[in-house]
């Protein structure tokens, strides 16, 4: 799809989270295709399938080639069937396969909750622990010229509601190959959510297999003013406001949880102590969605480190609009982390 | 016979089923009346704190196919799974303690009278969500192709969960891989207190298959010996690589949806399943074919009762004297 190509390159600066190293580095895309090339090669029971897998686009570069090398048999299209196709995935993991089940967009999940909520998070828990459902479902979301309500939605706030289900989001071209190959190494049901505006980031990238380990945020900018909690390219937008903050006094600690389930709560803990300022930064809606979960945990455990309220850079509860004009007002960035963190240090 | 009992096409007699074979289904239908029949009389003592929902009536299909599969062959089953359950293989003390929510049962009290598991035997667990299981069995079959064995997968699956659109992009799939998959319709006519009638403008639940080029067979789902032979051929055609099988076994529910008995039968039944002659028995069918027409004595059947009875006591006996599950493991197994 080259229109959106050309407007994520018009309107979302690159970004190298090694800028002037010289190491191996690879874009977020690239870094996604070589852990599931990694993940293919390490362990025959793995295996990925999903609605345009083998097109010529390879679901945003990410599956490129890897029908021609590992054959139809573990790389194969799929039907517009989310429910069963999900459903297989659960079927196939409990015969003993990897599944890797790819979609384009999370709101396309939406047809497959039944099997995602009642069965992929509950099997290990309703039978206790006899059978273990080791699946990844990949999907990315999309966001600008007018994909509008039905192809721009995150819901990651839906899934992290559920127990039993482990959810992924990383930020950088490192943390999408090693939080990958964590999933797929991992023996429970990991939704993995990846961010459209996210694919042409470059970042070092070993070319060695490693994993991310779940639960361990990271802090990708280290700060004394403000916490802030971002998720997927928010985590990219919080980095660009710290850098002008800074040339207003202000500093941002800015924390990449990785995974939000599970959360690490020290992480958010040990800043808020040092900070006394929270803020949460996230591409989905505000109202009981994960921000809301991370302000209550900083108000459970780390309440006696607050100075200020909490504040939330969510998208507004509307779903998403199609016009360019009314994306503008309702996407937050930059601008929107900016005024948040100067409100809080008033 | 009912009106939708006429319309099957005549399979034989079972004729070509060898005594020993009968026997072997009568075995394991009455294995499951039996237990099915304690449960029920027990159940209002509210010591099984579980909904149950009785296989009364419908054992000669779980009998009848399961007669087909190997211990490596997997099966996928719903929320009335007890026959099925036992049919397989399962271990029966663990499942009754299941029904009393003790820590030995068989998903150690987490998964109650619905959620029956016997991975030892190829059972990896029932859904109660209508329909819920039908991908997991295509998933199963998946697996055994990649895995290169010649192992089959069964879907069991009730006529509400025919309605359900998983039903049929599960179809679809297995239809577009070749999937060693059987899909085991058992069509007992009622969705809760819902007849079939009253939900679908063509009750012919076998016909959808034919959409995705997948045979399909109407079967007497009474008549034991005609559920083994359909169910042979089925599972074997399945197993030498010709791709997915529907089975539409016609059966009659004996008993309310859920509970024991069914105290509400006047009020929701078709005036034509309350007539006394509606109801069959399969397990008294077969036991009359074995005696008029293969010789069975009768104490050959007293000589399986009896059994069935000990083993059945001592299940219960098992189940009401295990521990129940501790409190501080109630977040134990969320995740491996």
């Amino acid at each position: 799809m080259p229109w959106t190509k050309l407007q994520i390159e018009r309107e979302e600066p690159a970004f190298d989270e090694n800028a002037g190293q010289d190491v191996r580095k690879l874009s977020f895309g690239e870094a996604l295709r070589e852990a599931l090339d990694q993940a293919l090669a390490r362990d025959p029971r793995v295996y990925a399938m999903g609605q345009g897998i083998d097109d010529p686009g390879g679901i945003f570069g990410t599956t490129l080639g890897l029908r021609e090398k590992y054959g139809p048999r573990r790389i194969f299209d799929t039907p517009l069937a989310e429910e069963a196709t999900i459903g297989m995935a659960i079927g196939s993991a409990m015969a003993g396969l990897r599944p890797v089940s790819i979609h384009n967009r999370p709101d396309f999940l939406m047809m497959a909750m039944d099997q995602i909520v009642n069965a992929a998070s509950k099997w290990c828990y309703m039978f206790s622990g006899q059978v273990p459902i080791p699946l990844v479902i990949r999907a990315c979301i999309g966001r600008g010229w007018g994909s509008a309500a039905q192809h721009s939605q995150s819901l990651h706030g839906l899934f992290t509601h559920v127990p039993g289900l482990k959810i992924v989001m990383p930020s950088t071209a490192y943390d999408a190959k090693g939080l990958f190959i964590a999933s797929v190494a991992d023996p429970n049901p990991v939704l993995f959510i990846e961010h459209r505006w996210l694919y042409q980031h470059k970042g070092y990238v070993p070319q060695d297999v490693y994993a991310v380990p779940f639960g361990q945020g990271t802090v990708k900018r280290p700060g004394r003013d403000i916490t802030v909690i971002a998720i997927s390219h928010m985590v990219i937008e919080s980095l660009r406001a710290a850098e002008q903050l800074e040339k207003k006094g202000i500093s941002l600690e800015v924390i990449d949880p990785r995974t939000l389930c599970p959360f690490d709560e020290g992480l958010l803990l040990k800043s808020l102590e040092k900070t006394g300022k929270l803020m949460v930064a996230d591409v989905d809606w505000k109202t009981s969605g994960f921000a809301a979960e991370v302000v209550a945990l900083a108000a459970e455990k780390g309440f006696s480190f607050l100075k200020k309220p909490p504040v939330r850079v969510c998208l507004p509860d509307i779903p998403t609009p199609a016009s360019y004009v009314l994306e503008e007002a309702f996407y937050p960035g930059v601008a929107d982390i900016v005024a948040a963190a100067e409100r809080l240090m008033a | 016979m009912t009106g939708i009992m006429n319309e099957y096409q005549s399979y034989g007699d079972g004729s070509q089923i060898g005594t020993e074979q009968l026997l072997s289904l009568y075995r394991v239908m009455a294995r499951i009346r039996l237990v099915e029949l304690k449960i029920e009389s027990l159940y209002h003592l509210d010591e099984m704190k579980t909904p149950i929902h009785l296989s009364l009536g419908e054992e000669a299909v779980a009998a009848g196919v399961c007669a087909h599969l190997h211990p490596e062959d997997l099966i996928f089953s719903s929320h009335r799974s007890h026959a099925h359950y036992l049919a397989k293989g399962g271990d029966l003390k663990a499942m009754i303690a299941e029904l009393y929510c003790k820590e030995t049962g068989c998903a150690k009290g987490r998964g109650g009278s619905m959620h029956l598991i016997d991975v030892s035997v190829g059972h990896l667990g029932s859904s109660a969500i209508v329909g819920g299981s039908i991908p997991h069995a295509v998933g199963a079959a998946l697996a055994f192709m990649m895995q290169d064995k010649k192992s089959v997968a069964v879907s069991f699956l009730g006529d509400a969960a025919s309605e359900e659109g998983v039903f049929f992009e599960s179809m679809s799939l297995a239809a577009l891989k070749r999937l060693p998959v059987v899909f085991v319709c058992e069509n007992n006519f009622y969705s809760v207190c819902s007849h079939i009638s009253a939900r679908q403008p063509n009750p012919d639940i076998a016909m959808r298959a034919r959409a995705f080029d997948i045979p399909a067979v109407k079967v007497d789902g009474m008549d034991a010996g005609q559920v083994f032979m359909k169910a042979g051929d089925a599972i074997h055609q399945a197993r030498q690589g010709s791709g997915p099988y529907v089975l539409e076994c016609c059966v009659q529910r004996w008993r309310a949806h859920a509970g024991a008995g069914d105290p509400l039968r006047e009020k929701y039944r078709a005036p034509q399943d309350l007539k006394p002659e509606w109801m069959r028995d399969p397990l008294a069918d077969l036991e009359q074919v074995l005696r008029s027409q293969r010789a069975v004595k009768e104490t050959v059947f007293q000589e399986i009762t009896g059994m069935l009875n000990g083993e059945i006591e001592e299940a219960f006996h098992y189940a009401q004297n295990g521990p129940l599950p501790r409190k501080e493991d109630l977040k134990k197994y969320l995740f491996a």
